[in-house]
């Protein structure tokens, strides 16, 4: 029974067993738990020592300095913007486009597969 | 023949008769309240479920098992092939009902809290039902006109299930797609099963299957029925209808809609592997079929991953960009079927070890399908929860959520990581077996989908910043966590997950392993349905 659950899992070339990783995760949490130690023992909460630090300049209001979704990633979608384009206008949202490329696959299908 | 055996006899029947039985009860049983109609449907359905174990252990315990339907009456003289609708059931099948079984019942314990304000719920869960019913139908039947039949109520359910908040007009929109593009393909699955019908005089899937000539109509037949299929279950470029419906329907119903799409690609599966696989799969270079089909389908596999990944990242709505990444998990398992077919054409006496890597592959392919419903069911009950919560699914209205929904964010990041393929979750467990089978057939392929799985963690690391993390907005300072009937849905999928990911061998050897070899064993399905009819 408990060989069932230790059981290692056969990839083909080579294997995972997910609970040799949780005992890593284990022995790493102990070492981080370990270093942490080592650290300052002067550290005060609700102080001027966990205020963030901008350069000296103001902090914006906890509303404002949320980093929302479009602020992520817009370099990544900008520098594949021809991509983007081709991409946005498969899914114009039009049905008859839809169909159509239902279509071109079966064409296309029938091509290949050697109908035609 | 005592009570268990009868039971056990008539389960494939009475699993689809036991929720179509109570979808029309509900509507009578809702007269009496609320309370008496939420336990009566999940009940129910708890007894479908057991009637799905029961099924599954004689199953997976003594073989491939038929049911007939009026199998008792004589047949006329001189008639020996099956000509009555059969429920053919073998490891595939119940690997694909056990998917099912649970989806159902989770949408249902979901649906308590998140549907209790609105109108009309004796209707929704009879429909719920009729779509479970559909589902349940299309895995079992035997019979290809049966299949269409079911698949016909799968559409229509689907669509009225869709078009639920019918005050918004994105959901009507989204409706209306779906039924126009699913009845355009139902109608061409139609076309082809009359072709076959009308070559072969037989509607069953193991008589065609012993049959099929792989003649000039056997070709046409193949392309309709598996793009038909194919875009039933969101393959690209036809998968557009997908990320609409998903992302404009309730959450408990977009839960039980990837089973429904799940169920297509089951069906594209029986065409590919029973019905063609004596013409498809064999070995060798020179037979091109099995490799064609092969690598038509890893190249829209691909295609689906790249698109699903890319249009995911970009969105800023929540429910859009987990239908999104829906799209490129169907990617996956079509990669790992289509590998398995490669493989098995490229391999030779030489060269054996391509057979075992497509072996592995399809072995992915069939459990990733599980850990698809489960990772992406559980992102849509979130999104819904957070729906639910604060009414906005937009990622720039949202932030800080981590503070008030403890519960909803830990789910998250769960279902953050098995969809991610990050270890120790399910998702890993598949990915892995998908990845290593696939580099062996082309590192390219191999290479892509681990490249597209980094950036659907990067999808969803935006989604946790933008949703979770951060300072409190001013807008949601009073969301509270959701009614526990949901946390109780999430958590149940959320267990599933790491049970899983942590003994991933125990769902491969008893179930997904069963289910691909009876994918692969076409001859023994086709002798024991034809041979015992």
């Amino acid at each position: 029974m408990i060989d069932t659950f230790l059981k290692s899992l056969e990839t083909g070339s080579g294997f995972w067993n997910p609970l040799v990783l949780g005992l890593a995760i284990i022995i790493a949490l102990l070492l981080i738990y370990i270093i942490r130690g080592f650290g300052k023992k002067d550290y005060k909460k609700g102080t001027e020592q966990t205020k963030a630090f901008l350069s000296g300049n103001p902090e914006y209001s906890k509303d404002e300095m949320h980093i929302k979704g479009k602020n992520l990633y817009w370099g990544f979608t900008q520098a594949l913007k021809s991509v983007y384009n081709v991409l946005e206008k498969m899914h114009n949202g039009n049905t008859s486009d839809y169909v159509l490329w239902f279509v071109i696959i079966i064409g296309a299908l029938f091509i290949i597969i050697g109908v035609i | 023949m005592n009570w268990f055996e009868l039971i056990t006899l008539h389960s494939p029947p009475l699993i689809v008769a036991v929720p179509l039985l109570t979808a029309f009860l509900t509507p009578l049983v809702s007269k009496i309240n609320e309370i008496v109609r939420n336990l009566f449907v999940l009940i129910m359905l708890c007894i479908t479920g057991l009637l799905v174990l029961i099924l599954g252990y004689d199953v997976l315990t003594n073989g491939i098992r038929t049911y007939v339907f009026g199998g008792g009456a004589p047949l006329p003289s001189g008639m020996n092939i099956p000509v009555r609708i059969m429920f053919e059931i073998d490891s595939m099948t119940i690997f694909m009902v056990i998917i099912t079984i649970i989806l159902a019942i989770i949408c249902i314990l979901y649906s308590w809290s998140f549907m209790k304000d609105q109108d009309g719920l004796d209707k929704y869960y009879t429909i719920i039902l009729l779509l479970v019913t559909s589902i349940f139908g299309m895995e079992l039947t035997g019979d290809l006109f049966n299949f269409f039949v079911f698949l016909e109520i799968s559409c229509i359910t689907s669509c009225a299930l869709i078009a639920f908040y019918v005050h918004k007009k994105e959901s009507l929109d989204a409706a209306f797609k779906y039924i126009v593009i699913s009845s355009i393909g139902a109608l061409f699955i139609l076309f082809a099963i009359g072709l076959l019908y009308a070559q072969y005089n037989a509607l069953n899937m193991a008589t065609i299957a012993n049959a099929i000539q792989f003649t000039f109509f056997d070709k046409i037949v193949l392309v309709l029925l598996v793009t038909g299929l194919a875009m039933k279950s969101g393959l690209a470029p036809m998968h557009m209808w997908l990320p609409d419906a998903y992302s404009s329907s309730p959450a408990s119903v977009t839960f039980i809609l990837v089973g429904a799409t799940l169920a297509g690609l089951y069906g594209g599966l029986r065409v590919i592997f029973t019905i063609y696989g004596n013409q498809l799969l064999n070995t060798g270079f020179t037979f091109y079929p099995g490799l064609l089909i092969g690598i038509i389908i890893t190249t829209l596999g691909v295609l689906s991953i790249f698109i699903g990944v890319f249009m995911a990242l970009k969105r800023s709505d929540f429910k859009k960009m987990i239908a999104y990444t829906a799209v490129a998990e169907i990617g996956y398992m079509f990669l790992a079927i289509g590998s398995y077919l490669i493989g098995l054409a490229l391999s030779v006496p030489d060269n054996p070890q391509m057979l075992v890597a497509g072996t592995y592959a399809l072995k992915g392919g069939l459990f990733h399908i599980l850990n698809d419903a489960l990772d992406i069911g559980l992102l849509f009950l979130v999104a819904g929860a957070v729906y639910y919560a604060t009414k906005q699914t937009s990622l720039n209205s949202l932030g800080g959520l981590a503070r008030n929904m403890k519960y909803t964010t830990i789910f998250f990041l769960i279902g953050l990581l098995a969809v991610s393929g990050m270890p120790p979750m399910n998702g890993f467990a598949s990915k892995l077996l998908i990845y290593q089978s696939t580099y062996q057939i082309s590192p390219i392929l191999s290479i892509i989908a681990i490249i597209c799985s980094i950036m659907l963690l990067a999808v969803f690391v935006k989604v946790f910043q933008s949703i979770f993390l951060g300072p409190e907005i001013p807008s949601l300072k009073n969301v509270k966590e959701v009614p526990k009937s949901m946390l109780a849905a999430m958590a149940l999928v959320a267990c599933i997950i790491i049970f899983i990911g942590l003994f991933p061998n125990i769902i491969i050897d008893n179930l997904v392993t069963p289910a691909a070899e009876a994918l692969q064993n076409t001859t023994s399905y086709i002798s024991t349905i034809v041979g015992g009819a």
